[in-house]
């Protein structure tokens, strides 16, 4: 892509997962979906997704039930906060990682 | 052909004749004419070019940004408080490798308010990354800005055409306007190093981390520093390509030569008065009668501002015994901006002239030839005053 001699001069890169590296370390609280409650999950339909369309990161799937991809999702809480039925709940990193041990 | 006009016309012709694609600016004094002249080459259908009328020059600079990562020759031009509103896409412009050209008319800076000319808003912006050239006459001011284009496409880094309000922007004098075919010899259409286009999608200076990182890829990309450093890099080098550009101007107009500094009877000079812009012009007068007085004096102008010629000034000043440094700007709290470079670039070379600073002329204050003449002469007689304070003239306390 580019000239050859301006290339590396300049900032231009392929657009796609991982461009800014994998940011899912930058996360301090991480959403967790209920499927209990979650739209799509309980009705087993291709309803609301909200927390697809607001992801501002392209992180979460349009799929029954919605994932989230969590190399790269920062925890900015955009999803819960648009989760019409608060089916997302955010969990803090420490808490979960301390389970882990 | 020679005609008789304004220096904002020259530039204007000279933007035309480098075919500038698109043009946004805003409207300040002294640059007004200048943007005026190109609307009126557009809605003529001479320029076959965009004029995007915006509402600050900080949207002016954008569009030209977004203009020019699309591959079109983007110009524009402002003065002043115009310039410092723009302040932060002219950094980026320059982060970005945009080649842009812009006039930088200018202007003192408010407060208080003043629209007359000093050298304080592009002095302000000489560490943005931009190229920085001045211009002492219409004809420089045309010539100039032709070049400035092919410069700026050259290294990919976007260059300010510096020339002083009023006593250039709206004096008459006569130029030559150079052949349209000549000029399109000269200066190809813009081949961009990079340009935006919807079918191969990019991300263009996205957010960078302090470390550098890999790509999709997976190869690793230049982060911020890097980028950082190839501009510099390539302004150091693009001092060479300054003085090829000039030579082939030279080839193909006649016009030319002094591509970095521009020196006046200072090859035997002991004492060389130094400056920016126009006033060069003027301090050739008090050179002459200083001459005539018996003191070897000179004058040399400094065209290149940034990068610094340092090479260009060493050649030319460090056989001198004394340089006086005439400035219509300053480094508040310390001295003039143009002084301090100059004593950077001396400070290696084995005889080293003691160098004095006066500061004339801010917000328009008129630059009296005799006082000039009477702050020269002063210095060539006491060479040795080791004061680093600027010394202001035309004072009225």
């Amino acid at each position: 892509m580019g000239h050859p001699i301006f290339a590396r001069k300049k900032s231009h890169s392929e657009p796609g997962p991982g461009d800014a590296g994998k940011t899912g370390s930058w996360r301090v609280r991480r959403p967790i979906i209920d499927l209990a409650i979650c739209i799509p999950a309980k009705t087993n339909s291709m309803a609301c997704f909200n927390c697809w369309l607001y992801c501002p990161d392209g992180v979460i799937t349009r799929t029954i039930p919605p994932t989230i991809d969590y190399t790269y999702c920062k925890g900015c809480e955009i999803c819960a906060e648009e989760c019409p039925v608060d089916a997302i709940r955010m969990v803090e990193e420490t808490e979960l990682i301390k389970k882990e041990l | 052909m020679h005609c008789i006009e304004s220096g904002n016309v020259a530039a204007a012709y000279g933007v035309k004749l480098a075919r500038a694609q698109v043009i946004a600016a805003y409207p300040i004094t002294p640059q007004t004419p200048l943007t005026e002249k190109l609307s009126e080459f557009v809605d003529g259908g001479e320029m076959q070019a965009e004029y995007i009328p915006v509402e600050s020059e900080h949207s002016a600079l954008a569009v030209c940004i977004a203009a020019s990562s699309t591959g079109v020759r983007a110009f524009t031009a402002t003065s002043a408080n115009g310039l410092l509103y723009m302040s932060e896409q002219v950094h980026w412009a320059a982060g970005a490798r945009l080649p842009i050209v812009m006039c930088v008319v200018n202007r003192g800076v408010g407060a208080p308010w003043t629209i007359w000319n000093d050298h304080q808003d592009s002095i302000s912006q000489r560490d943005a990354g931009w190229i920085q050239v001045y211009a002492c006459d219409h004809q420089q001011i045309i010539d100039t800005v032709i070049q400035a284009f092919y410069l700026a496409e050259a290294v990919s880094i976007p260059v300010m055409v510096c020339y002083d309000g009023y006593l250039l922007s709206h004096t008459y004098m006569p130029f030559d306007i150079p052949e349209a075919a000549q000029v399109d010899h000269f200066l190809p259409p813009f081949k961009p190093a990079y340009a935006l286009d919807p079918s191969q999608p990019a991300n263009l200076n996205t957010v960078t981390l302090p470390d550098i990182r890999p790509d999709i890829r997976g190869d690793l990309a230049p982060g911020y520093m890097e980028i950082r450093h190839n501009l510099h890099t390539d302004l150091r080098q693009a001092i060479e390509n300054v003085a090829e550009i000039d030579a082939r101007f030279k080839d193909t107009f006649g016009r030319g030569g002094c591509p970095h500094v521009e020196p006046y009877r200072s090859d035997d000079a002991d004492f060389i008065a130094v400056c920016l812009g126009s006033l060069s012009y003027q301090l050739r007068d008090v050179a002459d009668i200083l001459r005539d007085e018996g003191l070897k004096t000179g004058v040399c102008g400094i065209r290149l501002y940034r990068p610094f010629p340092d090479e260009a000034v060493v050649d030319a000043l460090a056989k001198a015994k004394g340089i006086v440094v005439f400035e219509k700007a300053l480094s508040y709290g310390n001295q003039g901006a143009l002084c301090g470079d100059i004593k950077a670039a001396l400070y290696h070379s084995k005889q080293r002239p003691f160098v004095r600073n006066y500061i004339v002329g801010l917000g328009g204050r008129e630059i009296k030839t005799a006082d000039l003449l009477a702050a020269f002469r002063a210095s060539c007689a006491q060479t040795d005053d080791e004061t680093d304070t600027p010394q202001w003239i035309g004072l009225n306390l």
